[in-house]
Order: C-alpha cells, then structure tokens, then sequence
C-alpha cells in the first residue's frame, strides 16, 4: 500500500492519486473514487484491450488479473488496485516480437474468437485459471468458461482452444521434466 | 452505469475502520470485495456517501482450526481461499464449505468476494449465510463499543437486513462444530446465477444412521430460514422425502416474475432431497 | 430465371481454389487477441465530451415539459439539449404500399411531444465524462401525463384500445395478405387430418456484447462529420444523417471500427447516434455516446415477439394439403429504418412454407405497435418463429397420423429442383433430404434412440428432436422491391486497388461484425488473382472510400458482397493481362493470370510489381486504349429468388422432474451453405448461431409490466446461457453450389439460429410425450416443464 491512511484520502475537489502497477508498470493517476479500474485502465492509461460489457460483473468482457488472479474490473473501483499487481490482456504477447502467447496462439487455431469483444476477458479468465490449475480436466474449463459471456462462437471452440493449450503445457512441461531426470540420471 | 460520488477512506486496522464508520455516521459503507456493492452502485441503487476500504486488514483474511476443533475464518477470506483451501484447514470435516464454494457466482467473483462481505450483506439466497445457518455458525462483530458474538440464528433480520450496527465490522465467522455429514445444492435456471431456491443440510450420523438434523433454505423468505418441521422428522428418524415434503410444506415463499410459490415449494422438495442423499453419502 | 455469371473465370488454373475452400487463420486475430482491436468505445479525440440520454420513464404520455436548467448546472456537464433545442428532421421508414396494408411512423431522434416506451431518448446531456453526464440525467426534470400504455398484441388490437400512433386505427401498421389459394377451404374441409399450432415467442434482444454507440465529430477541413459509429450499415446510417441534420449526404462520413457483435441489432439507424452527432455538430467538439448495459436491455432496439396461429392440412399419409397462417408481430413503438415494421409480418409471409411442397397456402401478417421499445430484424428474422410453428406442425400430424416425425418430412420435402412454390419463390437446388436422411442417422448411429427407450423404461424423460429448414440468402434488389420496401438493399459493391508492390487493398460495401470477411473476401480475392493472402487486405466500413454500400445483414456477404469482390479483381485481372500482352506485344489470348503475376505460353512470367511499375510510374509505356493505373470496380446483385441454404438439426434433451431443467444431451447439424471459402468460420457461424437460438427457446425473454416497464434491465433478468447450458455441436457439411453468384456460396450467418428452436421445441415435446402436454410457446422455462411433468401431483389444469 503506497499511501496506507485512516483519514480520507479525499482533497477538497475529492480526487486521489494513486499509483497502480499494471503490467509491471508504474503508473500515477489523479482519478475520482468512484472510477472504475476498467474505466481507468481504459480511459486513463489507454490500455483499451480490456473491454467494458455490463458493469454488473456478469458478462466477464473487463476480466483482468489482479495479483495473479482474475477478476472484474467493473466491479472494483481503481482505487481499491493500488498496491496489487494488475495484468492485461496487452501482457500476453511477447513483448519484445510481439508475438502470439500460446494461449492466444490456440484461440486462432480453434476460431475461439469471432468480433473478439468478449476475447480479451476470455483469454485473461483461461490465463489466471490455467496458472492455478494447469492439470485442469475439459470439464472444469468449461465450468470457468461458464464465467463470462460470448455471443458468437457458442463456447464450444473457446473451450477447446483453452483445453488445447493446457494439454500442450503439461506434454511440454513433462518433456524438460523427463529431459531433467534423465540428466540428473546421466 | 456510473457510480455517484463518493469519499474514499482506507481503514489501517479494525479499531481504524469502525472509528471511521462511526465519524463518517449512517452515510457511510463498508467495502470488503464489492462484488455486490459495486455492482449496485454502478445502476445508482446503492449510493453511499462514504466508503470505508478495508481490504488491507490482512489480519481478517484466512482460516484456521483451533484446539477444540473450531473452525475459524476471518471475514477477509475469500471464497476462492475456501475453495482452494491452500493450508487444508478444512479437512473432511468441513468439506461442505470447499464444495459448497461452487455455486457462488463465478470464479472471477470468487476471486474477491468475501465471506464476511457476504455475510454482511444478508442476501436471502447467499450460500455463506444458508452455510452458517445450517452449520450454527458464530460471528464475531467489532465496533467502538467493543466485540461481541452472535450465533446466525440471531443474525438475519431480513431483505438484506442483520443485527450488524453502521458502526460495527463483521471480524470473523466461527463453525464451532465439525459438519462430515453437510451438503449445500440450488437450483437456478442458469448457474452461477443466484439461487432461485438452496438448500443445506447438516445431519447428525451415528453409527451409519441419521439421529438428526438441521435443515435450511434460501430463496423462500426475507432472509434465510431454518425449518424446525423438516428436522423433525429428521430426529424422529423420518424419511428423507418426507424431511423433504415437511420442508416443502412448511414454506411460504414468494412469487415473483422469476419463479410461483408453487414452483418454489416443488423445489424446496427436490433440493432438501438432494443435499440429504448428498451429504448422507460423504 | 437464372442470372448467369456474366464474367469469364480468370482466376488463374494454377492457383484455383489455393485459398478458397480452406480454413485459413483469421486476419482479424492479432489484434482482437492482443488487445489492439479498436472499437468505437477505443477512440479518444482531443476535447471528446461524453453524451448520455435522459430517457422516458413512462411508457406512454405526452411530454407535458422538459426542463433541462438543473442539469446544465451539475458539475461537468457541459450541454444539454432536447429535441426543440437541435431541431432535427424525424426518421421515417416507408413501403410501397397502400395506407390499408402499411402506416409509417415518425420515429422523431429525440421525443418531442409523446413518449411511446420507457427508455424512449427525451434529451441527451453532454459532459466532460461519463460519470459527470450521468449526474446530469439524475437532474433532468420531465413531466409526462401519462396515457394508458399498451403492451401486448392482444391489447393492441381489442376494440378501443389506446392508439399508440394517432395515424394507426388497431395499432396496426402493417396488415397483408399476400396469399390465399383458391379453393383453401374446401381443401381444409376435405382433409384427413388438420392439426393447429398456436405460438408465441418471446421479446428478445439481438445482443451483441459490444452495446451500441459513437463518436461524432466535425472535421473543419474536410467540412464533413465525420460519425464513428458502429454498424452493421454504414451508408444507410450516412443518408439518414445527412437528412436528420440538413447536411449534403457528401459533408458526413461514416466510419465504423471494429465491432462487437450486431447480429441485426445494429441493421438499422440508432436514433441516439444522430442526437450524438447533432450535438458535435452544434458544440463543434467531439462527442461520444456508448450505450450503457442497462439501456442496451431495456431501450435499444428488440426483436422476435410474434404470435402464430396456423393450421395445416394432411392426407391420411401425411403429406401436407395446405397451411392456413395468421401471423402477428409486435413491433413495439416505432418502424426501423430502413427495414420498417413490414419485415417481420413480409418475410414470414413470403416464406412460411419453407421446404416443403406445400399445393394451398392462405396467410394474413400483421404488424402491431405497442409501448414497448422498437424492434430490429434479428439474426434469422421471422424464420425461427415459422420454422419453430411449420415444424411443430408435422410433429403434431405424425402423431396424429401414427407417423414417424423423420418420415412424415421424408415426404413432404422438396426434392426437385428448381420448385417454384405456392408462394410464387423459386428455389435453387439444396439437399433437404439428404441432409435429413444423415442427420438421422447420425443420431441413431450414436445410439439415441436406444437411450431414449431406456430412460423411458426408467421413468425418465429424454426426447429426440428435429428441424429441417431452409435459409432463403442473396436478396438481391428485385427480392427486396417485390416486398415493396423504398430503400431496396440489393446489389453490393466492390473495388480493388493493386500498389506498385503488388498488394491489393480490396474495399467492400459489406461490413463485418464479427463473421471474418478481412479474410473470407481476401481469400476471394487473392483466390482470383493468384496472390498470397498477405497481399491482401480488405477495407470496409468507410463510405468515403465506396460509392454505396448496403451492409451485412441477411446472410447476404459471401453471396453477394463477396460476389461483387470476386468480378472487380476479375476485371482488375483482365487489365493486368491486358497491359502484360500490351508489353509482351502479343494477342491477350496468349497470356493468363499465375501466381503473383501474368503468364505468357512461353512460360516467361510479367509479375504484379512489374505490371504496376508500368502501370504507374511508367505509364508512357501503356498503349493509348489502356488507362493508367491498377483499379477495377464492380456490383453484383441478384435478379431471381435468391438462394437457399439449408440444413437440418436434430437435438437430444433430457427433463428432470424435480426441477424442471431441460438438459441438452446431444446437439446434430447437417447444413449445406454451398460452397465454403473457410469451413472453421461456416462452423462457428453455425455453432454461434444454434446458441442463440437455443438462448430464445430456452431462456432469454424480455417481459413487460402492465404499466410497460421492462422486466430486464440487468444480466440477472436477462439469462444469455453461458458454456454450461451451451452443448458442443456435431457439424457434418454438405454442398450444394449456388450455381449463380460468383462464389458458388449462399448464406451461413442465419441458419443456426433458424432451425435451433424447432429442434430444441421438438426435443422437449418429444420427450413430454408420457404426459400428453405439448408445449408450443418460447421460452420454455423450466417452471413451465414441471409443471408439465408433475402435472398430477399439482393440482393443476393442464393448461401451459
């Protein structure tokens, strides 16, 4: 916490400074409370990738991670970030070759994305969830699929493209590891 | 779909926050993980002047087991924490807690809601307060005029209504007893959705065969309900269709656009049915 | 009548079908994946206010007065205006039809003196942001007295009711009937079985996850507005704004971004994107409006309620006799522009028959207006609805009759073509029985209909059902004129532009939403002039870089707009070979198109860099016949029918008896869309599709109170299904070549939505059977299932 305080925070015309890390990133703000994280990162940082759906926290369009988990940022005012670690989708590419992530890669691959509104939300919901439980089974990526709402593709493909890309994590992760022990064997 | 002017205050610790909510007077809320709150502030029917931030307490967040078994879990904690249950504090004993877990909302929401904000928000068909209802679950309150505790039987006032004071923050949920025998189910037309009816159940099994039982529902009345006529039958060694169809009958509910009485007391049946089998066979 | 392909195929036979035919990746991708996509609610402009609208909270009253003095005082707000303060010319929507059979309605850019739905715009405010135009709605003070609302068909059109527009007697804006077989009665009389169908389906909302909105600006230099707006019909959006605003249509531009879904919604013109365009015209600063959640829901443009009444007709073999359709749609308040009320009553008039040979046919459509907020067509527009009764239909006469519900199709649907039909439509070949014939077996090979029989002889409830439809795509102008409508939206247009490198920037009239013509009409395109796909780069939404342009709607892309794509690079082809036989001072019958270039019989190669260079920058070396430069234009329209894809869906469900829940156990489509330029996004058109349409048969509705006040303002009320009620879906592809367009493709964007709520009504019904209730209504909630299935121990009559 940057500014850790029992009194308000509030200056007579009632803004805050607050210093959000996004994408490991510091970034100062001067905001209104009452501003949501999804309108700051959209309208103050200019991080637009991040999408505004509902502002009731149902359709997942705004879903980001905050300290490596995702979550709504309709739902959160920005003041409420500061201090936590918040990613984006803008976090997923390579950032020096820009990239395709695997997870993106496998959304192309499966047609997991038609106007790609919704995508972004998707793509930052599967990433957080994947890093909790990469052995997760299609079943319960499908229950978190059910987090967030798409309108074009029917799930069907969004599903498939997540459990593509976790299934192609666990072969190449018990790849180095059997490539490890048999070093360590040798 | 943009919330109305607030003042934003960061509390530092407990004593800080309720000295807040006590200078800052009826104006002023509590926001823990605002899964509810910010949502209803952004449709402008929820419009505190005030709101006292108190996720920094991180002495408020986490689950732990104490010498006599009790389980305690701090009104930080959130339900993705219960759910994952990173320390394995709960144990088969408290399984229904981690299962129950997945059927509120979704994990995004999961992720930052909390128990004591569910709590404190009193939703008639919150999974937290049907789990401490049937569980007989404590809570600890702190406020200026010290701590005190109230059993959730006590708690539940109505729509959206408990005994908690403006001033006073919900610190703590305690599970005195352990529940292996508990099971929570709901029905809605799309999950993750809230219920249009749950049901939870904690039955007392001994030697392989049911002695008794609490039986509690929500999405029937103003708050959540226990019904004595269904776990009578559960201590008089009934049935558990017939501790269903007690259930059933004693219930009053509403009608609203989203479901009949009727159809309502149907499912009251189907779902006790449910979370008896459910928690019978763990 | 067949229009034949007027243009010679050039594309070059080493290269033919390199592209087309194959799923190729998307385009679009990078950048919807990484966050570099811009929709409208992307772009920030320098000084950019933010609009917000004060909506009518009454829904039906005159505006007695809006008092808007507060609201210029709260912080941040920086103009408000009512419709007296911009003075704008109303929208108004016309067919070529007589008063008794149409009324148009005035739908006026912000509500001057009634208000006709709650969330009707009454004023807009303009602020520095969003949260400050907010504040400012909360201070707007309006009056109303208030006039008894109407808000259902039925009340529409009982004796005495509240007229909703003073010009409308009945509150009936359209009133046709297009056919009446002579002779319908007495085949009626004389039948061996008549079954009826009485249905009504629910309010709906198109949806698209990105909600609407704007931004609008006046760019000094050019002289031009220029609205960022997105829709899914730029031009028709720039004609109505130039008159809205008194402009030459020449000083508004239309821009549209990325978007986020339409799916119809967007079809037709926003009044709310005029008002924002209004307002940066009067302020001369940037102004952006973006539709709210909750106004999306309860104030943007509806669809799909209808109410069906339709008897039909069969011989002791079930084979159909005749179809007797009283059909009534509820518009709500307004006509939309450019469509009007008439498409929904017209397009299930016209096409109610569908795929079968139907000999006597009599219909009446109506449109009716109510308070409630307007309708725009929806993916599928009436075919859900008459898909879903023409179905019900044939299940109820195999039962009547002792028929299977596969076979008594089997015997009815059109096999040889072209079929004219009853309802004077020809149509093109399709696969209607075949399709039928390997969906079927698809589900008995998957063992189905052994579940089925099991469950039953456990007491539990597991039904099979199906639909089998067609998708009538490619209207072109003579389809859309002989529905009298007075902006016929046809013909499309195309441009292709070649650089000195060798690219080709391919402008379309078309506009993508979402269905991947950045790489469909590239495929085209670099297909037809043997380029790589890199090459080629598709510019839509801009109506100053295309004469006019018609949009995407309809299923009409591929079909025509890709058509249009495939002639201009043809023709862009010819001149490449032209000025390459021109250099080569040879016959241009000795040179044809290869790959990235201009082939001569000798096998020396021209490539496209160095045609360009010529053609460009050396263009004294052209001869005088040819001009310089590397552009060709084209259009293609249709002069009959149109086209028909078809498919059909067969659906498994399961219904449990303690809730209610309809469960989807199994979801089959065989579809046949012609042929496919990219198989993954047919697919996922398809898969998208059956969703929505199970989300109408199943769960989303919007319902009204008495008073008119919407029942879903918020995702909790409106229950869009998510991945845990959406099945994965078996696709299996069939083709049959439209044998007159350009690509030999007919629509997809529409089918799956058209024949998922017959099949899902069927399934229930189907697995209802034990109970002898039918139900015919959408959506079926699981309430009204258990109370069909527990209909003994409830006490209830059995009427659902």
């Amino acid at each position: 916490m940057t500014s850790p305080m029992t009194s308000p925070m509030t200056s007579s015309d009632n803004l805050l400074l607050l210093t959000l890390n996004v994408n490991g990133e510091e970034h100062e703000v001067i905001t209104e409370p009452r501003r949501t994280l999804v309108d700051v990162l959209r309208h103050d940082l200019r991080l637009t990738g991040t999408h505004v759906g509902c502002e009731h926290g149902i359709c997942g369009a705004c879903t980001v991670l905050v300290d490596d988990r995702p979550a709504r940022a309709c739902l959160m005012f920005a003041a409420q970030a500061e201090g936590a670690r918040i990613r984006t989708v803008e976090s997923l590419a390579d950032p020096a070759t820009g990239e395709l992530g695997d997870l993106q890669r496998s959304f192309t691959e499966h047609h997991g994305l038609q106007c790609g509104f919704c995508t972004p939300g998707f793509l930052m919901l599967a990433d957080g969830f994947l890093a909790e439980r990469p052995e997760a089974t299609k079943e319960e990526i499908r229950e978190v699929v059910a987090a967030n709402l798409c309108r074009c593709t029917g799930y069907q493909t969004i599903v498939e493209a997540i459990d593509s890309c976790a299934t192609a994590r666990r072969a190449a992760c018990a790849k180095t590891c059997t490539t490890i022990e048999e070093t360590a064997c040798s | 779909m943009k919330p109305a002017p607030f003042g934003y205050h960061r509390a530092r610790d407990v004593d800080g926050a309720t000295r807040l909510l006590a200078e800052l007077g009826d104006d002023a809320k509590v926001i823990a993980g605002g899964q509810s709150l910010v949502a209803m502030m952004n449709f402008r029917l929820a419009r505190p002047g005030h709101l006292v931030d108190i996720a920094g307490l991180r002495e408020l967040d986490g689950m732990h087991r104490d010498a006599a078994g009790a389980l305690h879990i701090g009104a930080l904690t959130t339900h993705h924490t219960v759910e994952s249950d990173p320390e394995g504090v709960l144990g088969h004993e408290f399984a229904v807690l981690r299962e129950a877990m997945r059927w509120i909302g979704h994990l995004p929401i999961r992720t930052r809601g909390t128990i004591g904000g569910s709590i404190a928000h009193a939703d008639a068909t919150a999974e937290w307060c049907l789990l401490a209802l049937v569980l007989r679950a404590e809570f600890v309150a702190r406020g200026p005029r010290g701590e005190r505790r109230v059993a959730a039987g006590d708690f539940f006032l109505g729509y959206y209504t408990s005994v908690l004071d403006p001033d006073e923050l919900l610190v703590e949920v305690v599970f005195p007893r352990p529940a292996p025998h508990a099971a929570l189910t709901e029905f809605a037309e799309r999950q993750g959705d809230f219920a249009l009816v749950s049901a939870a159940v904690d039955l007392d099994v001994t030697d392989g065969s049911v002695r008794g039982g609490r039986v509690a529902l929500g999405g029937v009345a103003a708050s959540v309900v226990r019904v004595p006529e269904a776990e009578a039958v559960l201590a008089r060694g009934g049935t558990f269709a017939d501790c269903a169809q007690a259930a059933s009958e004693a219930v009053e509910p509403p009608s609203d656009a989203s479901g009949s009485a009727h159809y309502r007391k149907q499912l009251v049946r189907t779902l006790v049915l449910r979370a008896c089998e459910e928690a019978m066979s763990r | 009548m067949t229009h034949p392909v007027t243009h010679p195929v050039t594309h070059p036979a080493d290269t033919k079908g390199q592209l087309t035919g194959r799923s190729v990746p998307r385009r679009e991708d990078p950048r919807l994946l990484t966050g570099r996509g811009r929709f409208v609610d992307d772009i920030a402009l320098p000084g950019m206010l933010h609009a917000q609208f004060v909506r009518s909270t009454v829904a039906h009253g005159e505006l007695a007065s809006v008092d808007l003095t507060a609201v210029r005082e709260v912080p941040g707000v920086v103009a408000a205006f009512t419709a007296a303060d911009l003075d704008l010319t109303d929208i108004t929507a016309e067919l070529g039809r007589p008063r008794t059979e149409f009324v148009p309605t005035a739908m006026p850019v912000l509500a001057r003196d009634r208000v006709r739905y709650v969330g009707e715009p009454v004023a807009i405010v303009v602020a520095r942001d969003a949260y400050a135009a907010e504040d400012g709605l909360e201070a707007a003070k309006v009056r109303y007295t208030t006039l008894p609302p109407v808000t259902s068909e039925a009340e529409a059109l009982a004796p005495g009711a509240p007229r909703v527009h003073e010009e409308a007697a009945r509150n009936t804006l359209v009133d046709v009937s297009l056919f009446a077989t002579e002779g319908i009665d007495e085949v009626f009389d004389a039948a061996d079985c008549v079954v009826r169908v009485e249905s009504r389906t629910g309010r709906q909302n198109a949806l698209p996850l990105e909600t609407r909105g704007a931004v609008a600006h006046w760019d000094d230099r050019e002289e031009q507005l220029v609205l960022n707006t997105c829709t899914q019909v730029p031009h028709q959006v720039r004609t109505v704004a130039s008159r809205c605003l008194r402009l030459d249509e020449r000083a508004v531009r239309v821009v549209v971004p990325d978007m986020g879904g339409g799916f119809g919604q967007k079809c037709v013109v926003g009044r709310e994107e005029i008002a924002a365009a209004a307002a940066a015209l009067r302020l001369r600063r940037p102004v952006k409006w973006i539709e709210d959640r909750k106004d999306a829901l309860s104030a943007s443009f509806l669809a799909r309620e209808q109410h069906y009444d339709v008897r039909a007709a069969f011989d002791a073999d079930g084979h159909i006799l005749g179809l007797d359709a009283d059909v009534v749609c509820d518009m709500g308040a307004y006509s939309c522009y450019p469509f009007t009320a008439g498409i929904e009553p017209l397009m299930a008039s016209a096409e109610m028959p569908g795929v079968y040979k139907v000999p006597a046919y009599r219909v009446r459509g109506r449109a009716v207006t109510t308070n409630k907020a307007p309708t725009a067509p929806y993916r599928g527009v009436s075919r859900p609805q008459y898909v879903m009764v023409m179905e019900r239909l044939f299940e109820r006469a195999a039962r009547e009759l002792g028929l299977d519900a596969v076979e008594i199709r089997r015997r009815n649907v059109i096999t040889e073509f072209p079929y004219t039909g009853v309802n004077n439509i020809t149509y093109d070949p399709g696969s209607y029985l075949e399709s039928l014939d390997l969906c079927e077996r698809l589900v008995k090979d998957e063992g189905w209909y052994e579940k089925r029989a099991a469950a039953a002889a456990e007491g539990r409830y597991l039904g099979i059902g199906y639909s089998c439809f067609s998708e009538r795509t490619g209207y072109g102008s003579t389809a859309f004129a002989q529905r009298k409508m007075q902006v016929v939206p046809g013909f499309d247009i195309s441009e292709v532009r070649m650089d000195t490198s060798g690219a080709l920037t391919v402008t379309s009239g078309t506009m993508s939403h979402g269905q991947s013509h950045e790489t469909t009409l590239a495929q085209i395109a670099a297909d037809e002039l043997g380029l790589e796909l890199r090459k080629v780069k598709l510019h839509q939404g801009d109506t100053d870089r295309i004469t006019y342009g018609y949009g995407t709607f309809a299923s009409r892309s591929v079909t025509i707009g890709g058509s249009a794509v495939r002639l201009a690079a043809a023709k862009l082809g010819e001149k490449l070979c032209r000025i390459a036989a021109a250099l080569w001072e040879c016959d241009p019958g000795e040179v044809e198109l290869t790959r990235g270039g201009v082939r001569r019989a000798d096998g020396s190669v021209l490539t496209y860099e160095e045609l360009a260079d010529v053609a460009y920058l050396r263009a004294h070396l052209l001869p005088r016949d040819i001009e310089p430069g590397l552009s060709a234009t084209a259009t293609f329209d249709v002069f009959n029918d149109g086209t028909f894809s078809n498919a059909t869906h067969a659906v498994v469900v399961e219904l449990h008896q303690g809730t209610g829940q309809v469960e989807i156990l199994r979801y089959v489509c065989v579809e046949d869309c012609g042929v496919a330029i990219n198989p993954q996004v047919v697919e996922g058109q398809c898969r998208g599709g059956i969703a929505q349409g199970i989300a109408g048969a199943l769960f989303e509705q919007v319902t009204y109170d008495a008073q008119g006040e919407p029942s879903a303002t918020s995702f909790m009320d409106y229950k869009v299904p998510t991945a845990h009620e959406i099945p994965d879906v078996l696709i299996h592809h069939l083709e049959t070549p439209c044998t007159f367009n350009e690509t030999g493709a007919k629509g997809a964007g529409e089918g799956g939505t058209i024949g998922a709520p017959a099949a899902v009504l069927n399934a229930v019904n189907d697995a209802l059977r034990p109970t002898g209730i039918e139900l015919d209504h959408t959506p079926i909630t699981p309430e009204t299932v258990h109370r069909a299935l527990n209909l003994e121990s409830s006490n209830l009559e059995p009427s659902i």
